[in-house]
């Protein structure tokens, strides 16, 4: 093969014309003719019964076209089959403040709006569960009908080798305990969606949404419709982060409206319902024991989390099993112990978020790291290049790690933040922090599992010259039409801009299973080089033949197909692709995606593996006034191994805007709610559903970003990329708390952390207490179940448990595959 | 997207009208300046008023006048203000409580009269009317109770404005006009601490123009907490004016707290002290405890109380230090997270 | 004036614009709905993202707070107007060119933004930038690459857009400058 044209080079994105031009169309960019608005009445309690509904007013109102509640959505739907626990609109009981229990169908907004104002809901309160402790205390109500046990939706617990043996031969124990609150993704656009018929009486949905495959799978079941009778397009996101990767409520009511009205309908959220549609980081309190030996290496880690999963299921059952996956993958833990725990509260469900349930317990990993350090008066980066684990290996939990480019990272980060020279050398006040991460190049198993390929693309080559790539891949801004049409152009020697994307569209091209998991650019890349792959063999044969030049001669570059030994000799690619067609008729070829099989064989071992890991570390330097607490971050360095970057400008842009929402976590951003006094009321609500107070960084509060991106092609990645989108934020928020012991000396156990924290430390600290704020302790009573015991590979295991007992409750065998559940 | 009630608009040309179109529905109509304040609060439906009054038309209401000191029109955007090199040289504190309003946006929209009569927030007040359903209202609108503290008899809502509290302390006046005359009050005495009745402009006038004295000889400086280096409001604030001699003698003071009260709240007890004083460390420290004696943060705004009330003692401090003459720059830049130095 | 429909008169992006809106619309409900322009976006309708920016008679405001009949006489230019005689405006080159678009939703305030900027101050400092888009608020980029496109556009204007930018329809353009990997603000 040539040297890389596209690959690698810095370029403009092919969708960039459109997004300066104000010309991608976004779902409430959609305007269609006789489009009707609709809105959801949503529940002003935490958790009630529905008594009943009466709706009577609100359709008689002028200009009212439709009014919908819950009697007319009887089938649930949900994202993972294990749990199907919602309905477009609120049946019997709703779950948090926000819930929807009806829907208006008007000529405006404005009309729709008086129409809910109109509707009169009889309701009959229940108790309020406001946090974990609640529900872990209190069994009744229920808030759902299923679950592990009582108000516990899910608890799981794997134990790989005797790690009590582990760690009571350890030199060292360190037991701590941390909170990471949520927090939530807040993508600029909200969520919006426009339901219609095509002339042939099928439904087509435009939305907002990072996975239209489920989507369109979730109507189909909802509606009860024939999957091949419904369409959905995803229009380009404006941004998701994991916050439009569910079926939502309002696309299901629209859906369901427009089929019956044979009009158009739209729905746009407003920003308060974008944070009741939340599905964010979930809250998560984690005690991480870990055994350690005087020179440093981990023996063994006993990891527990609890996650405040909100009032449904969601992604949950995968997040909690990804609070415990990928400790692993970044440091040799040669016996590991993890047990999870996610409750039900009444409160917006939370979700998968850029870093999916990993960032919380990769904050505890690496503050716990820092702190062994220090007490072992090891160099904490030294401490960490120690135990990086090997390349090519196997991990405790039976994940397989490939190209691992983490000590080269951390080595770069050193060097360029003169870490040594700072690191416990600022003056007080000043401090460095290092922590380093690790994340998925896409999920290795499917959320409905089965065994068809996780990305396909198919390409239409026609005598114009052009190509076509068509692919379900969805652009939420990360630039995946991008790696695309990248992908294509690299294989076929033609320049990006002949290739043009159709991306997103149930209708129009091969399934891509969305937007998640930093998934797209290695599956659907790899996708795209098979096909194009397949493509130029067509072309290569058709051309050989013409010029009677052997195939393994031609070179496809710079829009010519020719012979490498003369290169005058050759075809231009419009001419080739004739002699092609020609040749063979119509051009087009496909090619698929689907992940190698993991060598986990318990349950629970479908959430973790990858086809290859991203790898990162970052220094934060902080400034912090031992006075008031105030703190600032000057500079963050990052170094991020991603294989190969496609695009350097879209891989730089990713990393920085993985250091912003990061720094977002560690400083600022929660999804917080507010309880008042139960004695007068039951309210339970979001403290805060505006952008103004849920605070996002501003362009004045960015600290100036170093970036380095570690290049090393890894096999199983195309042109050897691995992701870039998720794993450079995880190492942010860690770095910034280890940065504040540096500067002031005292331990902030929890995110985020605000200058009331660091003062609180520092008095405790003044007053003789630990010098650390944060949760005193995990809580006692989580009914753990008996642990799945895996035996690690260098203990002789073979992937499998040797007990079988997984989960405790009812369902003890109904399959916690996280990822996993129904065949379909 | 969220959508206006809907309301009768009208946009007069003078003053007069705009005071007969008070006068025949007084507490029915509102007065709509920049919008910034009163467009969200209508699209939450805080603030529901049957006849909105656009004051943009109104002849004469933009501007700043040279007088004894300047009389900057109520109708002056806070973008003008910012680049208005009087005020930037002449009263550095009015200069940077602008510049720290809100965003540069805003700012273009946003008046100094509407700044002025800004209504006061609260976490339980600014809030959709949904929100507020779900949690039975507050006193402040539709509801009983303060949520913020639930015995108490008033509303709580937080004085949340930046150039109120530091054109008290530069000592500034208003004018009010009605349709029966005109009269000039202290901004001091523009607000009374109850964040439902926070000012005494009756609902039949019109904020016309605000008055500085001359500043000769005077040093001001104001400084401003929030979380992030724009967009917030403040949630603690300090505005510091002072007539210092060569000797660096204080002859005069004035110390106002913004974002502490439902009103901004002066300290005549720190005042007292200082004057007659030269600002030593020690001296600034004893003031700063005594100013933030009367600054009464509830949990109704970002940042934990406790720490905001701690907050409060240290910007004393820095707007202090900073008249006194120091280099604050870098305090500055930390706090604001940026020099102010760029906003134009 | 009443609740009803209210005539409006206005100049949007160098047209004359005469219709009959809805008396409680904002500016940013007309362009949108009534005139259909559809590249002014909304995050929060409460002035609270910047998304909504548009210029009105030169100043960025935000259009969500802006009643539409204060509009009336007002030149309004939005992201549909920043093309003119056919010509990306060196502002768009440069977004598309070093990645200061992401998912695009905030870009059409920034960029109106950063055209007011340059219009006043056309040769602004990172420093100037950052504070002059302190009001737009971006979830994807960490703004680095927008405040570096800002100050290549202003480079750009400065040498003569016309001779210094690649053509929007190659697609092939690249940054000129600063490394994009492993770059350094």
């Amino acid at each position: 093969m040539t040297t890389p044209r596209t690959i690698g080079q810095p370029r403009r994105r092919v969708d960039a014309r459109a997004k300066v031009t104000g010309q991608t169309r976004f779902a409430d960019d959609v305007l269609l003719p006789r489009m009707l608005h609709g809105r959801l009445l949503r529940s002003p309690h935490p958790h009630a019964r529905i008594v009943r509904v009466d709706t009577s007013r609100a359709t008689a109102m002028p200009g009212v076209h439709l009014v919908l509640t819950g009697d007319a959505f009887p089938v649930a739907y949900g994202i993972l089959p294990v749990s199907h626990d919602e309905h477009a609109l609120c049946r019997d009981v709703v779950r948090f403040v926000g819930d929807p229990v009806a829907a208006v169908v008007a000529r405006d907004e404005a009309t729709a709006n008086e129409a809910l104002a109109a509707i009169a809901v009889e309701y009959e309160p229940l108790r309020t569960f406001a946090s974990p402790e609640d529900s872990l205390a209190h069994a009744e109500p229920r808030i759902h009908d299923y679950g592990d046990v009582g108000n516990i939706h899910k608890v799981v617990a794997l134990e790989f080798g005797d790690v009590d043996e582990a760690i009571a031969g350890a030199d060292h124990v360190f037991d701590d305990v941390f909170f990471f609150e949520g927090n939530t993704h807040l993508p600029l656009e909200q969520h919006a969606c426009v339901a219609t018929k095509d002339p042939d009486g099928k439904l087509v949905l435009y939305s907002s949404t990072q996975t239209p495959h489920y989507v369109h799978r979730a109507l189909a079941k909802a509606l009860d419709l024939p999957a091949a009778h419904i369409r959905v397009i995803a229009t380009p996101n404006g941004g998701g982060f994991g916050g439009k990767s569910d079926p939502f409520n309002h696309e299901v009511v629209a859906a369901k409206a427009a089929l019956l009205l044979d009009r158009p309908v739209k729905f746009c959220l407003t920003r308060e319902e974008v944070f009741y549609c939340h599905r964010g980081r979930h809250p998560v309190l984690m005690r991480f024991r870990t055994g350690v030996t005087k020179d440093g290496r981990l023996t063994g880690v006993d990891l527990r989390t609890l996650l405040d999963g909100g009032a449904y299921g969601s992604y949950g059952a995968a997040s909690t099993f990804y609070t415990g996956a990928l400790q692993t993958v970044t440091y040799q833990i040669p016996r590991y112990r993890f047990r999870g725990c996610r409750v039900f509260t009444n409160k917006p469900p939370c979700g998968p978020k850029r870093g999916h349930g990993t960032p919380q317990a990769r904050f505890g990993q690496e503050v716990q790291l820092d702190k062994i350090a220090h007490h072992l008066a090891i160099d904490p980066a030294d401490l960490r290049l120690n135990i990086v684990a090997p390349a090519d290996s196997l991990t405790a939990n039976y994940l397989k790690v490939g190209t691992i480019g983490l000590a080269e990272c951390i080595r770069t980060v050193v060097d360029r933040s003169g870490w040594r020279e700072k690191h416990g050398r600022l003056p007080h006040g000043r401090g460095v922090g290092l922590a380093c991460s690790s994340y998925l190049s896409g999920a290795g198993l499917p959320i409905n599992w089965n065994d068809l390929p996780h990305s396909g693309v198919q390409l239409k080559l026609d005598r114009s010259g052009g190509v076509t790539a068509f692919c379900g891949a969805t652009e939420i801004g990360q630039g995946s039409d991008d790696v695309l049409v990248a992908c294509v152009a690299e294989v076929l020697g033609i320049a990006p801009f002949d290739v043009r994307a159709v991306t997103g569209d149930t209708d129009l091209t091969p399934v891509d299973l969305g937007s998640y998991s930093s998934r797209v650019t290695l599956m659907m890349g790899n996708a795209a080089i098979q096909a194009a792959e397949r493509a130029r063999e067509l072309l290569a044969e058709a051309v050989s033949a013409k010029l009677e030049v052997p195939q393994a001669r031609l070179t496809f570059a710079e829009g010519r197909v020719f012979d490498a030994e003369a290169p005058d000799r050759g075809l231009t690619f419009r001419e080739a692709v004739c002699a092609a067609e020609a040749r063979f008729g119509t051009i087009g070829t496909t090619g698929s995606y689907t992940p190698p099989k993991s060598p986990a064989r318990f349950k629970g071992g479908g959430v973790g593996p990858s086809p290859t890991y991203s790898y990162t570390a970052a220094v934060v330097a902080v400034e912090v006034d031992p006075e008031t607490g105030w703190i600032t971050v000057p500079t963050v360095w990052i170094a991020h191994d991603i294989g190969r970057a496609i695009n350097p400008v879209l891989a730089r842009g990713q990393v920085e805007g993985s250091v912003y929402m990061g720094l977002g976590e560690a400083l600022m951003e929660e999804q917080a709610f507010r309880r008042l006094p139960p004695r007068l009321s039951r309210a339970l609500v979001h403290k805060f559903p505006s952008i103004l107070e849920y605070k996002s960084p501003t362009s004045l509060d960015m600290p100036e970003i170093v970036t380095d991106l570690i290049e090393h092609p890894d096999p199983a990645g195309p042109f050897g990329a691995k992701e870039v989108g998720q794993g450079p934020l995880l190492p942010i928020m860690p770095a910034v708390a280890n940065a504040v012991f540096d500067a002031v000396g005292v331990r902030v156990d929890e995110v985020p952390i605000t200058p009331e924290k660091i003062l609180k430390a520092l008095a405790a600290k003044a007053a003789g207490k630990p010098a650390r704020t944060g949760p005193a302790a995990y809580p006692e009573n989580v009914p753990w179940p008996e642990p799945l015991h895996v035996t690690p590979p260098w203990e002789g295991g073979d992937g499998r448990a040797s007990n079988t007992r997984a989960s405790s409750g009812r369902k003890a065998d109904a399959g916690i595959e996280a990822t996993a559940g129904v065949k379909s | 997207m969220i959508r206006l009630p809907r309301f009768t608009y009208h946009a007069p040309r003078t003053l007069a009208e705009v005071a007969s179109r008070l006068a025949d529905a007084p507490g029915e109509t509102m007065l709509l300046a920049g919008g910034t304040d009163l467009v969200p609060n209508m699209k939450r439906r805080q603030q529901v008023p049957r006849v909105v009054v656009g004051l943009k038309r109104v002849e004469g209401l933009r501007g700043i006048r040279n007088g004894t000191g300047f009389t900057i029109g109520a109708g002056t955007t806070l973008t003008d203000l910012v680049r208005d090199d009087r005020v930037r040289a002449g009263c550095p504190g009015l200069w940077q409580a602008a510049a720290q309003v809100a965003t540069p946006h805003l700012r273009n929209s946003a008046t100094i009269g509407g700044n002025l009569c800004l209504d006061t927030r609260c976490t339980y007040y600014d809030q959709s009317y949904e929100w507020r359903q779900a949690i039975d209202f507050c006193m402040k609108k539709d509801g009983e109770t303060c949520w913020v503290a639930t015995s108490s008899p008033k509303c709580l809502a937080v004085s949340s404005t930046d150039t109120a509290p530091m054109l008290q302390a530069l000592g500034a006046t208003v004018r009010l006009v009605s349709a029966s005359g005109e009269r000039t009050v202290e901004v001091a005495d523009l607000y009374r601490n109850d964040g439902m009745a926070y000012l005494t402009r009756r609902p039949d006038e019109v904020l016309a123009d605000v008055a500085v004295p001359p500043q000769d000889g005077w040093r001001s400086a104001y400084w401003k907490l929030r979380r992030r280096g724009s967009f917030d409001f403040p949630v603690a604030s300090a505005a510091v004016a002072a007539r210092i001699d060569p000797e660096g003698r204080v002859e005069q003071i004035r110390i106002v707290l913004g974002a502490v009260a439902s009103r901004p709240m002066a300290s005549p007890a720190a005042e007292a002290l200082i004057e007659g004083e030269v600002l030593g460390d020690d001296l600034i420290a004893r003031a700063a405890d005594v100013a933030s004696g009367v600054a009464k943060p509830m949990d109704n705004t970002d940042y934990e109380l406790v720490w905001r009330k701690k907050m409060v003692r240290a910007l004393i401090g820095y707007a202090l230090r900073d008249v006194r003459g120091d280099d604050t720059g870098p305090l500055r830049r930390a706090l604001a997270r940026q020099s102010l130095l760029d906003v134009r | 004036m009443t609740d009803g429909k209210v005539r409006l008169r206005l100049e949007v992006n160098g047209e004359p614009v005469d219709l009959l809106v809805d008396g409680y619309k904002t500016l940013l409900e007309v362009l949108r709905e009534d005139l259909q322009l559809t590249g002014t976006k909304h995050g929060c309708e409460l002035g609270e993202c910047g998304a909504c920016a548009v210029l009105v008679d030169g100043e960025p405001i935000l259009s969500c707070l802006a009643l539409a009949v204060e509009s009336e006489g007002a030149r309004v230019r939005t992201v549909e107007g920043l093309v003119e005689h056919g010509r990306l405006h060196p502002l768009q080159e440069a977004f598309a060119d070093r990645g200061a678009a992401q998912c695009g939703y905030c870009t059409p305030g920034i960029l109106m933004t950063a055209r007011a900027l340059l219009d006043r101050e056309p040769s602004p400092t990172p420093e100037r930038i950052r504070e002059a888009l302190s009001g737009n608020l971006c979830r994807c980029t960490g703004y680095h690459q927008i405040v570096e496109a800002v100050e290549a556009a202003a480079a750009a204007l400065a040498a003569g857009a016309a001779s210094a930018t690649p053509s929007a329809e190659s697609g092939v353009a690249t940054p000129a400058g600063p490394t994009p990997a492993g770059g350094r603000r």
